[in-house]
């Protein structure tokens, strides 16, 4: 038995840790769908806690109408999301191009209410059960915590999800074009890329990335309509503290602000919903651009 | 100079006659508002089945009560204090709702409190559970029907403690539900020498329960006190379950417990859990006959909410036939004066508090092997008689009692 | 002339309306249009989108209803009071946002209300989930009594005639006139040697806090003050009746005002009662993709092709 850290017993302590880790995770996968949005689009993405749900959402359908697995969600829903991703970008975004990009902001915030309120009036507000997965039922007690297998696996699969968006924009023809698009989008058109056509797969991957999200945090907050219209403001706090500079930065920003507010559920729970935010009044006066944003 | 004598005298009597129609019932047609939670946490408990409950009480009167029909309304309140005010005030002042009915949530119910204090109309409160509103926070037109939460203490805190288990943490819904339950249960659990080692406020409703079970883990108490209900309850004791809280000796008590978060759970997880209820579908021929009745009608078998909803109701009825008047004095005298006699009170007492004094039942589920299919969950431990549950007059601090 | 005789026209409306209409919705509605039209002064005529306005609505509505309950301050004094708080709150907000522009702007506004949001949840004065209830309506000018619906409709009406007064007046002035060109065209009206963000932390402290007089209003109608008031939903909907009633134009915002809190009541009572956010939602896309100059906007267009 370890001795008191700080006077907090250890299981507290790296149990808080662990669920801050996880949190951060979320932070990360979803502000780096953010990131990715911004970068061609330049619109920030409102629906994007909605996206998240509807990830969620798709895993309990396939579970329960086509008797589709944890993991076979984990593939599909972030497929069946980004498709309808796709779809909203071509029907409703693209009208957009030409005009302030803050009615870009504003036409997802409107999305965001039509689908949360669908799925609260289809499901209600209390949320439906969805199981763990049989192989990562239980956990296992590290001596000075006991880590539910499942929990462990969800910062896992982040981590490798977001590795992988980082290879694929800097390590592959698509990812050079994508960040090609990001700074100068007119120049990349007249190399004869498809520009439009980036853009939309752009979109479709950053919700595909907010999906994904949303089953891996099915089994741990149950299935709630509600369940990414606050996360998306918490999100939004962290692309402000990060910059929506960089992928690396989305990343290490989210997991940051995870881990913080973890540890402010130690050692001052009353301050754990407020922390992130007061981090981002902080970073504002010190540093206005964000931690990883190139001044303006 | 006689035709105007006879014609002034005549008018008069007329004029009396309208005004004792008007004494009656107010424009003619009793109209009942139902104000509940149709979408969130407690719909399950409380609902669309209370308004079928409610519905279910009308029916028993044919429709009709002292030659007026009786209408009923309901609207959504989604557990929003605000929103359940506001409607409320809106029915009284535009739609002539003589009496509000469900009320579940403390919030909602202290906020009808105020409207229909104003406005002098009927509460019926059966979903919220804080015993608050028949002490300080009590009005002279609020009956507290169902249950509350110094019944649940008595009930399921006092045979926790009794059990062994002495120390206690709580997970507290932030709102007034869930501190007047943790007060109440506190006050037991000391008053029989067990200790109360901290407590826990998560926001209402919460969707993950892991941050707050590391730290019921880390107080050590034997007892981790569920003073939530619904879907809170539900998500709490399964992040229980999955952070190995069961496994490493602690237990949990759920502190209010309705039979429909027994059939969410599920027997296998449920069972040995000991709750306090205010009604159980299998208690006797009566209660079953109602039962299947709200069964084939929704699905579902009743919780003690939604089977004190028609209660209420049938009371309120019951007191305008006796009196051929909804004026709100003479119908809440004649509420008191009668004991309230159905199928989920025997000899109830509507005392001068608003609180409805009837026995409380200590329930156990029973294990898979026990039970004999869906439904069949409970057995009944212990008949707690309504004075020891709700306590004597004299303790309610309720200044109008 | 012609905009004189379409507020006098409006103005005797106002004053009969209570007559055929439930007052306390009439009350709503004012309080809704007095926050829509304060909101318009930093989204229309600033140009900046701060999608965080529900924190001074919200934060208003309890310091009024703390300051009427517990201090027993007279009506309108208490209303002053939660007004001058959320200005405050502005100040706080405003000074932190303005470093960032566009959609930094509105995350920033929106962050910052998400946290004064969570304070208003764990703090004792707000009473949390509860909210604050029964608040007294007091009387007016010490001797009106406001617990009568008629009585509080007219007072409520006189808040929110010199409200709106002090925004047009607002707008009008040389002040707006350099607030418009900011909007317009940043870098020239810094060349031209105007402190922008001295003006614009200036429009956004102003609008705060007119936003406050509304919410505090609002408490005093309700004699109740919630979550709900400082949620982020209500920063949705007061963009919402803006852009519907059309962006910088003075009345458009209280006609956007009208039309959803119209649009709300008259839903809830129906079978679709429990699609009212999906039909706000549906409203704001389609505001944003085809109608951006909103009704009044709309409306002038009209009339000024074919004049």
């Amino acid at each position: 038995m370890l001795t008191d850290l700080l006077g907090f017993p250890p299981q507290v302590l790296f149990g808080q840790l662990l669920l801050g880790l996880i949190n951060g995770a979320f932070y990360a996968v979803l502000s780096l769908g953010l990131a990715v949005i911004f970068g061609l689009l330049n619109i920030v993405n409102f629906a994007h806690g909605a996206l998240y749900m509807l990830g969620a959402f798709a895993a309990l359908a396939a579970a329960k109408w086509l008797g589709i697995s944890y993991w076979g969600a984990l593939i599909i829903a972030p497929i069946v999301v980004g498709a309808f991703g796709i779809v909203i970008e071509r029907l409703l975004l693209r009208r957009l191009a030409g005009v302030d990009h803050l009615y870009g902001l504003l036409l997802t915030f409107g999305l965001a209410l039509v689908i949360e309120g669908t799925f609260v009036k289809l499901f209600g507000s209390s949320g439906m059960p969805y199981s763990t997965p049989a192989s990562l039922q239980g956990g296992v007690n590290l001596g000075f915590m006991f880590l539910p297998w499942y929990r462990g696996w969800v910062v896992v699969a982040s981590l490798a999800v977001c590795l992988a968006t980082w290879l694929l924009f800097e390590r592959t023809k698509i990812g050079a074009y994508l960040r090609a698009g990001t700074e100068n989008p007119k120049l990349l058109q007249a190399f004869g890329v498809n520009v439009p056509l980036l853009t939309t797969l752009a979109y479709g991957y950053g919700v595909a990335l907010a999906a994904f999200a949303g089953v891996l945090a099915a089994p741990i907050t149950q299935v709630n309509p509600l369940m990414g219209s606050n996360l998306i403001i918490v999100v939004f706090a962290v692309v402000v503290i990060g910059g929506m500079g960089s992928i690396v930065g989305a990343v290490v920003t989210g997991l940051a602000m995870g881990v913080i507010e973890g540890l402010t559920k130690v050692f001052w729970p009353e301050a754990s919903a407020t922390v992130i935010f007061v981090v981002m009044a902080i970073v504002l006066v010190l540093r206005p651009a964000g931690l990883f944003g190139k001044a303006s | 100079m006689n035709i105007l004598k006879t014609l002034s005298a005549s008018a008069s009597a007329l004029a009396m006659l309208a005004s004792a129609a008007a004494a009656e019932i107010s424009d003619g047609v009793v109209k009942i508002g139902v104000l509940t939670d149709m979408s969130g946490t407690y719909s399950d408990l409380a609902g669309e089945g209370a308004a079928v409950a409610a519905q279910m009480a009308i029916e028993e009167f044919g429709g009709t009560v002292a030659g007026a029909p009786i209408e009923i309304v309901t609207a959504d309140h989604q557990n929003k204090a605000d929103i359940a005010a506001n409607k409320a005030r809106e029915w009284g002042d535009t739609q002539g709702v003589d009496a509000f009915a469900e009320l579940v949530t403390t919030s909602v119910a202290l906020g009808v409190f105020e409207v229909a204090k104003q406005q002098n109309k009927i509460a019926l409160v059966s979903g919220a559970a804080s015993s608050p509103l028949t002490n300080d926070a009590c009005i002279p037109t609020g009956l507290h029907w169902t249950y509350n939460t110094r019944a649940l203490a008595v009930g399921t805190g006092s045979a926790v403690v009794k059990e062994g288990g002495d120390t206690w943490y709580f997970l507290t819904a932030d709102y007034a539900f869930g501190e007047a339950l943790q007060g109440d249960v506190a006050k037991v659990v000391e008053a029989e020498g067990g200790q109360v080692l901290g407590a826990a406020k998560h926001p209402f409703p919460a969707s993950d329960f892991s941050s707050f079970i590391l730290q019921a883990q880390a107080s050590g108490a034997k007892i981790i006190g569920l003073a939530n209900a619904g879907a809170d309850t539900i998500n709490a004791i399964k992040a229980a379950n999955e952070f190995g809280v069961i496994a490493s000796g602690q237990k949990i008590a759920g502190l209010l417990v309705f039979l429909t978060d027994v059939h969410a759970l599920g027997l296998e997880t449920a069972q040995g859990l000991q709750m306090t209820v205010s009604f159980y579908w299998d208690l006797n021929d009566e209660t079953r006959a109602w039962s299947q009745k709200y069964f084939e009608k929704t699905g579902k078998m009743p919780t003690g909410v939604q089977a004190g909803t028609y209660s209420s109701v049938l009371h309120y009825l019951k007191a305008i036939e006796a009196t051929g008047t909804d004026d709100t004095d003479t119908v809440l005298a004649k509420m008191r004066e009668m004991p309230v006699e159905d199928m989920f009170a025997n000899g109830g007492v509507l005392r001068t508090d608003g609180r409805m004094v009837h026995d409380m039942y200590l329930a156990e589920v029973k294990a898979p092997s026990e039970s004999s299919g869906p439904w069949d969950y409970l057995k009944i431990v212990r008949t707690i008689p309504g004075e020891e549950a709700f306590g004597p007059l004299s303790e309610s601090t309720c200044p109008t009692k | 002339m012609n905009t004189k005789i379409a507020y006098l026209i409006a103005i005797g409306l106002l004053l009969v309306a209570p007559l055929a209409i439930y007052p306390v919705f009439l009350m709503k509605l004012l309080c809704f249009a007095l926050f829509a039209s304060a909101f318009n002064l930093i989204l229309g005529f600033g140009g900046l989108l701060s999608f965080g306005h529900a924190a001074f609505f919200g934060g208003a509505a309890y310091v009024t209803g703390h300051a009427l309950k517990v201090w027993g301050l007279p009506t309108e004094l208490g209303i002053l009071v939660g007004a001058a708080v959320a200005g405050l709150l502005g100040l706080a907000i405003g000074s932190l946002a303005i470093r960032r522009q566009g959609i930094y702007f509105a995350m920033i506004t929106l962050a910052m209300a998400q946290m004064v949001y969570f304070l208003f949840v764990s703090s004792d004065f707000t009473g949390g989930e509860n909210g604050l209830q029964g608040v007294p309506r007091g009387k007016a000018l010490g001797f009106i009594d406001l617990q009568d619906n008629l009585s509080m409709y007219y007072f409520v009406l006189a808040i929110f005639v010199i409200g709106y007064f002090v925004i047009s007046r607002t707008v009008n002035s040389p002040f707006g006139q350099v607030l418009s060109a900011i909007r317009d065209n940043e870098a020239r009206a810094t060349s031209l040697g105007y402190d922008v963000d001295r003006y614009k932390l200036l429009a956004f402290v102003l609008s705060a806090t007119l936003a406050g007089v509304a919410g505090g209003t609002k408490t005093v109608v309700f004699q109740l003050a919630s979550l709900t008031d400082a949620h982020w939903h209500m920063s949705g909907e007061v963009v919402l009746m803006t852009l519907l009633g059309g962006l910088g134009t003075i009345p458009g915002p209280a006609v956007g005002a009208g039309i959803i809190i119209t649009l709300q009541n008259y839903l809830a009572s129906g079978p679709l009662g429990a699609w009212v956010p999906v039909v706000l939602g549906v409203i704001f896309v389609i505001c944003v993709l085809a109608f951006r100059r909103g009704v009044v906007g709309e409306l002038r267009e009209v009339i000024r092709k074919s004049f």
